[in-house]
Parts: C-alpha cells; sequence; structure tokens
C-alpha cells in the first residue's frame, strides 16, 4: 500500500481543504451546543451555530483562552458526557487548576491518525523500529506517539524518558531505525554514544529522528542530523490539541504542515486580536474541528509563528507554519517541560531567608538547556555558617524541583546584588542558542 | 575573650572582592589576616582587621552582606608542634571546631577559631594556659 499520502485528506487542494473545513466547523459548534460553557458563552455574545454560514463567520466565535480550561476545571468544557470519554490528559497545573483534555475513543483513534500521517510524511513504514524516549504518563508526547507509530504498523518501543545506555542498547540489539527525542536529548544520546566508542552509522541503523517540544534552531538539526547520520523532523503539538501531531515537517523540511482537516489556523496580533496580514509573527490560535469530547473555538495557543507562503515541492496544500518563534505569555520551554516563572517565585516566596528579587537564566551548556535561579539572601539572614547557605541552597533546589520537574542550579547572593530593573521587573534572561 | 571577625558573604564575581577590600581601605581600617570558604557560586570572606567595628559599620552602610562574628584568638609560639598541641587540648575536651586559620603576626603564631560551644571553650581555654589574644592587643602587635 506504499504511496506518498497516508490520507486521502493530505492530498485535497485547497477548495478541498475549505468545502471540508466549513462543514467541520458547522458541526463542531453545533456540537459545542452540549457544552455548558460554549452554550452559555455563545449565548451571551448573541450568537447561534447557524449563523456561521462561511469559514469567515468564524470570527464571529470569541477566543477560548487557558484561563478559561483552568476556570471551567476539570470537566466543564466538555461536549460529551463523562461516560462517552476513554482518556484524559492534564497538564502539571502547578500555576493554579491544571488544564485537562478528555477524549473519546474516536478522538484518540483521530489523533492517532494524525501521528501516523505524520510519519508516514517523513518516510516512516511498517517496517521501521521507532522508539520513543519521551516520558509517558500525562505528557502526552509519550502515548501520543505511542498510538501513533502503532497505528502506522510500526514495531513501537516505549523506551521512555532517561537511562541513556539502556537507550543505546535497545538501538543496537532491536536495530532501532526511528527516534522520537527533544533535541537537547538528541545531543546527550550522542555524547553517550561518543563514551561508549559507538559510531552511529557504522554501528547502529538509526535512519529517523522526530524532534519536538523544545524550541530550536536550524543549525541545532543539522548538528544533530550530522553527528546521528539522520533526517531530523520538528515537530509540534500541544496538550491542548491531543498533543503532537498538531503541524509536522514533510521531507521539504521547509515548514510544518498543519493538519486543516483537524484544525482551523489564525495568527493574530495578540494584543488587538485581530489577523495579522499574510505571512507575518502573530499569535497562532486553532480551532478544532475533528474532535468530539473536547473542541476547543479560537483557542489562543500563545505560541508565536507565522504561516509560510507559497506552495510546498512535496505537494500537500495544508498550511506551513514556520518555527516558534517564542511566546506571547511569560512562558519558558525547558527540556520539554512548560514553566511558568511565577511558580518559581511561589516557591522562592515560601522562604524567609531570601529578599524578594531573583533572576532565571537560561543558557545551553555543552549542548544542555540548564536553568539557574539567583536568589538574594536577605540581610537578616547573612551568617557567618557556611553550612546554613549550603543546606539553604540544597533545600530552595529540591523545592523548585518538586514544583517545576527540572533541577535548575541555585545561585544564592547576597541582598541587593541582582540589578533593579526600571519598570517592568526582567525576571527572565534566555540565553540559550536556538534563537 | 573573643576577638570580632568580619564575615562577609560574597558572589563569587570578579570585583565582588575588591569593593569590600576598598571600602575598607578608604577608612584607613587595616587587614590583619583573611580567608575565603567558597563555592563556585558564593563564599564567605572572613576578616580580622584592625577597628574590626568601625569597620563594620562602614560596610554595612555601604550596603555589604556582613557580619561581626566573636571568634577565639589564640596566641602560639613560633616553633613545630604549637598547633598540634593547641588543637588536641579541645578535640580531647570534646569542643568541635567550626572552622579554623592561622597566620603569623610579629613573630607569634596566631590560631583563629569558631566553635558552637564557646562557654566551655573558654573554661578550657583558662584552664590549660593558653593564651588568648585580646583584640586590643591584636591591634598592637601591627
Amino acid at each position: 500500500m506504499d504511496s506518498t499520502f497516508f490520507n486521502p485528506e493530505e492530498a485535497y487542494s485547497r477548495s478541498e481543504i475549505e468545502a471540508l473545513q466549513l462543514e467541520r466547523l458547522q458541526s463542531t459548534v453545533r456540537h459545542c451546543m452540549n457544552s455548558a460553557f460554549y452554550k452559555a458563552r455563545f449565548e451571551k455574545s448573541g450568537i447561534r451555530p447557524d449563523d456561521i454560514r462561511t469559514l469567515d463567520d468564524l470570527y464571529k466565535i470569541p477566543f477560548t483562552t487557558k484561563q478559561d480550561l483552568r476556570d471551567t476545571y476539570p470537566f466543564g468544557i466538555a461536549s460529551v458526557p463523562l461516560k462517552d470519554c476513554t482518556r484524559l490528559h492534564s497538564s502539571s497545573g502547578t500555576t493554579g487548576n491544571p488544564t485537562v483534555i478528555l477524549h473519546t475513543a474516536r478522538d484518540l483513534d483521530q489523533w492517532a491518525n494524525a501521528v501516523a500521517r505524520c510519519l508516514w510524511m517523513v518516510g516512516c513504514r511498517p517496517d521501521d523500529i521507532f522508539q520513543n524516549t519521551s516520558g509517558y504518563g500525562m505528557f502526552t508526547g509519550g502515548l501520543g506517539f505511542q498510538y501513533g507509530a502503532e497505528k502506522l504498523g510500526m514495531l513501537t518501543v516505549p523506551a521512555a524518558a532517561g537511562n541513556t545506555l539502556r537507550q543505546l542498547k535497545f538501538f543496537k540489539d532491536f536495530r532501532t531505525t526511528v527516534v522520537h527525542a527533544i533535541p537537547s536529548y538528541a545531543s546527550r544520546l550522542y555524547e553517550m554514544m561518543c563514551e561508549q566508542g559507538i559510531d552511529p552509522r557504522r554501528d547502529l541503523a538509526l535512519r529517523t529522528l522526530v524532534i519536538g517540544a523544545e524550541p530550536h534552531s536550524e543549525d541545532t538539526r543539522k548538528r544533530i542530523e550530522e553527528m546521528l547520520g539522520v533526517k531530523a523532523y520538528n515537530s509540534f503539538g500541544m496538550s491542548e490539541m491531543c498533543g503532537p501531531g498538531v503541524a509536522f515537517e514533510c521531507r521539504e523540511q521547509n515548514g510544518l504542515h498543519i493538519w486543516e482537516d483537524y484544525y482551523i489556523v489564525e495568527i493574530v496580533d495578540p494584543e488587538t486580536l485581530e489577523p495579522v496580514p499574510e505571512g507575518e509573527v502573530g499569535e497562532l490560535v486553532l480551532t478544532t474541528i475533528n474532535r468530539e469530547a473536547m473542541p476547543l473555538l479560537r483557542y489562543r495557543t500563545r505560541d508565536l509563528t507565522r504561516i509560510l507562503p507559497g506552495e510546498c515541492a512535496c505537494g500537500r496544500h495544508h498550511k506551513r507554519l514556520d518555527r516558534m518563534k517564542g511566546r506571547s505569555d511569560d512562558m519558558i520551554i525547558l527540556k520539554g517541560v512548560n514553566i511558568f516563572p511565577i511558580q518559581i517565585e511561589q516557591v522562592l516566596m515560601q522562604f524567609e531567608e531570601l529578599a524578594t528579587d531573583y533572576l532565571i537564566t537560561l543558557e545551553t551548556a555543552e549542548d544542555n538547556d540548564i536553568m539557574t535561579v539567583e536568589v538574594e539572601v536577605s540581610e537578616r539572614f547573612i551568617s557567618d555558617d557556611y553550612t546554613a547557605f549550603q543546606n539553604l541552597d540544597r533545600e530552595i533546589t529540591r523545592r523548585l524541583r518538586d514544583e517545576i520537574l527540572i533541577t535548575p542550579k541555585v545561585k544564592l547572593v547576597p541582598f541587593n546584588s541582582i540589578p533593579k530593573s526600571e519598570g517592568k521587573a526582567v525576571r527572565v534572561k534566555d540565553l540559550r542558542k536556538q534563537y | 575573650m573573643t576577638i570580632h571577625q568580619l564575615s562577609v558573604f560574597i558572589e563569587n564575581k570578579s570585583g565582588t572582592l575588591v569593593k569590600v577590600l576598598k571600602l575598607l581601605k578608604d577608612e584607613g581600617i587595616q587587614l590583619i589576616a583573611s580567608t575565603i570558604a567558597d563555592t563556585a557560586e558564593y563564599g564567605i570572606c572572613r576578616i580580622i582587621c584592625s577597628e574590626p567595628a568601625r569597620a563594620f559599620e562602614v560596610l554595612k552602610s555601604a550596603g555589604v552582606a556582613v557580619t561581626l562574628t566573636e571568634v577565639f584568638a589564640i596566641e602560639l609560639d613560633n616553633m613545630p608542634g604549637r598547633a598540634a598541641d593547641a588543637i588536641e587540648i579541645f578535640a580531647n575536651e570534646g569542643i568541635s571546631i567550626a572552622y579554623l586559620y592561622s597566620f603569623l603576626l610579629a613573630g607569634k603564631g596566631i590560631l583563629i577559631f569558631r566553635t558552637d560551644n564557646p562557654v566551655r571553650a573558654v573554661e578550657v581555654i583558662n584552664g590549660s594556659g593558653l593564651h588568648a589574644v585580646p583584640e586590643k592587643d591584636l591591634s598592637k602587635l601591627l
């Protein structure tokens, strides 16, 4: 059954895509009236599902935000009864209520199909062996790729995160050909191969690498490809949109096709919320049109990107997103984990030994992204007791790790040593290489 | 029986130590001894100087993270083994030493240390014939 496309929708022309989008948008909006949240919101803004007659009528619908997901925690946006749902994914929820996404069996099947389509697009076939180094559990990069790779028919190894030596053993013993890893972990794998005397070109069968969840530059991609002797493809997803499988690079490696039979894409100015001119950077707004349990209408992703103008040589007419350019809020993405500075602030504020100023620095050191948190020791706590400083350092590190799931480097500094900025405090310095 | 030591919490960054020492220099305060305990990120600089009380005020008003700490200063003959003898006395009495450093001043060895049990340390010093240098005498040796 070998062919270029996994699904016929991939080959649709613009007019076919848009016809399907309108049909699916209309049915999604009607279906959303089963959601207490959307029903109330439509009534409040004075619109009815019948008002959606063209794709442009989408603009009549109010935006949905992450705050809406928090406010309706856990099940308030659902458009089906819970008995019809078969899976739940949730964010860690450390900045307030977690965001919960529900799935029906059909949703999960469609999600797996989208991921399988992405993997097929970059040349994965049933005779490939797919090893997933993503964390499993609530992190959607685990189960998302698992089900997608299985759907395609690959032998799928749920190796999960960590234990690099064991990952390498599996590469060798199972003759793994496709790997999913975050970019910083791909570099880590290579370091470990060098230490172990493994030459990936000579000793391994790796051919394709799927990298996502972490912003990275074209240079980083090229370096990883060169190191491991693979082709590396950029993957984009987010838990609110299921997870991976939202947009993916084709073999042209020039922009990520977003599956427009699943999503309607808008790029808006984050201040005015008006659409930006084609090709300009703005906030990505997505409407799910192929989801039952919990459709989201005009969801503000906070990711900044643009639509690449022009046609793609691969023959797909689904629009292409450029690499993510950053965030319209202050969220930090480190090693694939989403972190808000407020989480760090909340932990630091529990320590009476500390003054109120802090500075988060993100840097790339030996291919690893690291976070340093500088904190000011308050005047009252300054002492001659070195052990007390060490204990304080250790305790702050431990509590931060419990909160953000990443171990930062904590740096104690004397009070008044962090420069005070005028106006809005600069709490985060991002010196990482990728942008 | 104890003397005053300045303990300055400093960031391990170029220029931070110079700033502290220049403040003292500008006030005509002389360093007698100093030592730094450090990690890669931060350190405690401990200073014995002339006029420690004034030095403390100078640094504090300049916004330096400084505390004034009481430490013992034991005067020893400048001969091999004297430090070992002194420390053995404290060890035998079960007095634990948080940190210790030594230097020579006017031909005498000076042993500086801090303990968490200063009351007992005073008793031991009095009963053992060790000589604790009073603060005013330390500056006179300069």
